[in-house]
């Protein structure tokens, strides 16, 4: 006969991992625990005993170590543990005390067997390897997310409508209207590979407008003189989330689709709108169309909806982050038009560059301006540093304006020091990477993410080359950068209403940039400038980092998920405090999490203490890399 | 268990002062004269399983919390309606082991009792007789020492029911939960301070919830015999771990 345990049977049905379990299920759990009370101080389990039980505290509070003693979960009324025990190995590995006087539920290890074999969601709840299970939190919120799974060629409607270079605006006004398109690929013959002609423009109605009809031109004039060359394209397999980015990047609204080098299609911003109601894309645009700064800070609010919208919508943290750093960018861009217009044109050329978190498309709705200007090698302070200080500052003031505050550190281009010449900034990384000092290695965490946003962009690309050559194979200053990024560490994790540190005190909150984001994107910096990606995106470096295999199986995965939930923990997180009405921050009270977001932020705390160990040891110094 | 009020009126007077108004039998001695005397042989047999020594240590001693839901407070006239137990032992508490009878009591089913237990006139219209499920409940308290918070209830309803169906009663040993409370907050001696400064000392409660409330149980819906019983065992390991040891003789403890 089975007995119910109402009490028992009642604590399972209200939380996880057991809420979602079929009743059968819980009733036959909740019949099978047995229960024991321990004194504050009592041990639970030793390391190395058989591991007969799963452990649930119905009350009181435990603490489970590692086998060396320290502290490594401190669990609460609905915590667990054991589990590691039970599927590996079948002996404790992780001793248990009790904190305080505590109540817990005992389930058999056969039953723990059996519901871990055949209830799927609660296997990957309790599932013992923390990546694991952030994993298959990071996989379901993937698949659920049409943008980042959905490929190009998806959105292709109909097969690309074409015309040789030669054939006149006639003929392609005709043609369009005859298809019923707004766009018209343009394809020159190849002489190599006859049956492979090549992608050589693009001709939009508005192209039509502006540069023939406009100028006044003959219809006879040949398509060669009024298309569109160098055109952005994107492949058939990519993402259409790549495909917006790259229509953000470029401000463009029509992206050729090409498969084996042949076009297959032309995909508007109309297109991917239906996907992307977020609406960044609309965003960017009316950036460009604001003819003052006051006009540019009034879009604030709609960069902050925009935020809400995606962050609501679950996109990943990478788009997210990639359409604010678009929008940042294109703040940037205006910002530099208006001043050119307002200042006259440069009297050399210069770059303007982007650093720290918008140059890696992390970029979040706090955030501060770190920027810098390169400058042409002819230039002469004497006789030209006026023009670029005032137009710094007035981009500067006016990135302020537009809700990026001013660098606290003065990192900006305003800042005498950060407007340099090409050679210059050069030779400063060079020093920088093979002379370190405690600033300059703060300075390369800074510069070393780097992004052209204006000008002579190829210069940004330039210096990231020359830094990618020169910290490659320097294990001293590699070494160096190892040890900057364990200056900040994680939290262990959670209890009750604190942040548990690894000592065992408690915080009340939990700053998740400086605990979480900066330390991650600090140590995936180290790794890739070891193996000389060229990289900006902490994801995109990861992939890198993972294809050099310069990290044990898996850590790379394990990473790449942990950032990315930590990331989305702190994009809710604003996302919630612009629709409380409150000023966003990156302090994180624990008394906001949900139990799930609890767990999970502890399994990316630990991925991340662990692989601050792993950098340490791997690139101590003298170490051949 | 159903009682709501104090248990004051009853005979040996429990409260205070330990075991003045009562006389722990030998039970062994005792178990092995009813087992010679008694008529039915599911009662002979419960006797005749014996009970272990006073001096036996209690980690070695198998334990069975009980816990019943009555008609009313009299057992001269309500009568048992549940009954739930729990096996135990120091270390452990069976609750996977765990038994539940409801049976039908021969008096009228008070609609205020039903209030309390929440157990229908439905439920027990289909229910079994008491007498027809001692063959079962016996043999689950066999051998083993009975807990329960306040004894009265449990002893003196299992003998009346028991008397009023076989003709003869049932005696047996328990532990008593409530009264290792009472023991350590009713029988103190004043402090010398409060009796300078005249103070009276506040009562402690000693019913279930507010003693497990002090041991920093879990708070459970209470009159519901199964999880009174597992609430009650629950409550004697924490007694156990904060004022005996597993080597603690029995006889410090039972009744």
């Amino acid at each position: 006969m089975q007995v119910e345990q109402l009490e028992i049977l009642d604590f399972l049905r209200a939380r996880p991992p057991f809420a979602d379990l079929p009743e059968e299920a819980l009733q036959r759990l909740a019949g099978a625990i047995d229960v024991r009370y321990y004194k504050a101080g009592e041990r639970i389990v030793d390391f190395g005993e058989p591991a007969a039980f799963w452990h649930l505290v119905r009350s009181g509070a435990v603490e489970v170590y590692r086998r060396n003693g320290t502290l490594y979960n401190r669990l609460t009324e609905g915590g667990y543990f054991g589990e590691f025990g039970l599927l590996r190995y079948g002996r404790v590995r992780f001793p248990a005390a009790a904190l305080e006087d505590s109540l817990l539920y005992l389930v058999p290890g056969e039953v723990f067997a059996e519901l871990f074999e055949h209830h799927e969601s609660f296997a990957d709840y309790v599932e013992i390897e923390d990546r694991t299970r952030l994993r298959q939190v990071m996989s379901r919120r993937e698949e659920s997310n049409d943008l980042l799974s959905a490929t190009v060629d998806t959105l292709v409607g109909r097969p690309a409508v074409t015309l040789p270079s030669t054939a006149s605006a006639r003929e392609l006004a005709q043609r369009m209207t005859e298809e019923g398109v707004s766009s018209l690929l343009i394809l020159d013959d190849n002489p190599e590979v006859p049956e492979l002609p090549q992608l050589a423009g693009i001709v939009t109605d508005r192209d039509l407008r502006t540069r023939l009809v406009a100028p006044g031109l003959s219809y006879d004039t040949p398509v060669a003189g009024i298309m569109s060359r160098g055109v952005v394209s994107v492949n058939h397999n990519q993402l259409v989330f790549e495909a917006m980015l790259a229509m953000l990047r470029h401000n463009v609204h029509h992206l050729p689709v090409l498969k084996n080098q042949r076009p297959l299609g032309v995909i508007a911003l109309s297109d991917i709108i239906r996907y992307e109601s977020r609406n960044s894309l609309f965003v960017v645009g009316s950036i460009f169309r604001q003819q003052s700064v006051d006009e540019l800070a009034a879009l604030v609010p709609e960069v902050r909806a925009c935020f809400a919208r995606m962050v609501g919508e679950d996109a990943s943290s990478h788009m997210v982050g990639s359409a604010m750093a678009a929008i940042g960018r294109s703040f940037k861009q205006r910002l530099l038009e208006l001043a050119e217009a307002g200042l006259g044109p440069p009297p050399v050329p210069y770059c303007f560059l982007a650093l720290g978190s918008m140059a890696r498309q992390e970029q979040l709705i706090v955030t501060d301006q770190d920027n810098a200007l390169v400058l042409d090698n002819r230039f002469e302070p004497a006789r030209h540093d006026a023009y670029f200080k005032a137009l710094a500052t007035f981009v500067s003031d006016g990135l302020a304006r537009c809700g990026y505050s001013y660098c606290s550190g003065g990192v900006m281009a305003s800042n005498e020091k950060w407007r340099q010449p090409l050679r210059v900034w050069e030779r400063t990384f060079g020093d920088w990477i093979e002379r370190p000092t405690p600033e300059s290695l703060l300075n390369a965490g800074i510069f070393f993410d780097l992004d052209g946003v204006w000008g002579r962009v190829e210069w940004a690309a330039r210096l990231r080359e020359l830094i990618a050559r020169k910290a490659r194979g320097n294990s001293r200053f590699l070494a160096c950068m190892a040890r900057n990024a364990l200056l900040r560490t994680p939290p262990l994790g959670f209890f009750k209403d604190f942040v548990v540190e690894s000592d065992g005190r408690h915080s009340r909150a939990i700053n998740i940039k400086r605990r979480g984001t900066a330390p991650l994107a600090d140590l995936v910096r180290v790794h890739a400038l070891a193996i000389g990606s060229m990289s900006i995106n902490s994801f995109e470096r990861l992939k890198d980092i993972i294809d050099a295999a310069v990290l044990p199986l898996g850590r790379g995965q394990d990473l790449y998920d942990a950032l990315e939930f930590i990331s989305m923990v702190r994009a809710r997180h604003q996302a919630e405090s612009l629709a409380a009405g409150e000023e966003p921050d990156n302090g994180i009270d624990p008394e906001k999490l949900s139990e799930f977001e609890r767990k999970s932020l502890r399994d990316a705390f630990l991925i991340l203490g662990n692989a601050q160990k792993f950098l340490k040891y791997r690139y101590q110094p003298g170490r051949a890399n | 268990m159903l009682h709501l009020g104090d248990l004051k009126k009853t005979p040996s007077g429990a409260r205070g002062r330990r075991r003045a108004a009562e006389t722990v039998p030998d039970w062994p001695a005792r178990f092995a004269e009813l087992a010679a005397c008694v008529r039915d042989p599911r009662l002979r047999a419960f006797y005749a399983a014996g009970v272990l020594a006073g001096d036996t240590a209690l980690h070695e001693v198998p334990l069975v919390a009980l816990d019943v839901e009555t008609t009313g407070l009299d057992p001269a006239r309500d009568e048992i309606v549940s009954i739930g137990l729990v096996p135990m032992s120091t270390r452990c508490i069976r609750s996977s082991a765990s038994r539940y009878w409801v049976v039908r009591p021969r008096a009228e089913l008070q609609p205020e009792s039903v209030t309390i237990h929440a157990i229908t006139h439905a439920q027990i219209e289909t229910a079994p007789d008491l007498g027809a499920i001692l063959g079962e409940l016996l043999p689950a308290l066999a051998g083993r020492v009975v807990v329960v918070h306040c004894r009265e209830i449990e002893r003196r309803f299992l003998d009346v029911a028991l008397k009023a169906r076989l003709g003869e009663g049932i005696e047996f040993p328990v532990i008593d939960t409530m009264e290792l409370e009472a023991r350590l907050h009713r029988q103190l001696p004043r402090g010398f301070l409060a009796r300078l400064f005249g103070r009276q000392p506040t009562p402690v409660s000693i019913r279930l919830a507010d003693s497990r409330e002090r041991y920093c149980l879990p708070r459970y819906r209470a009159h519901h015999a199964l999880t009174d019983a597992l609430a009650t065992a629950e409550l004697l390991q924490a007694q156990l771990a904060h004022r005996f040891s597993p080597e603690t003789p029995l006889r410090e403890l039972w009744l």
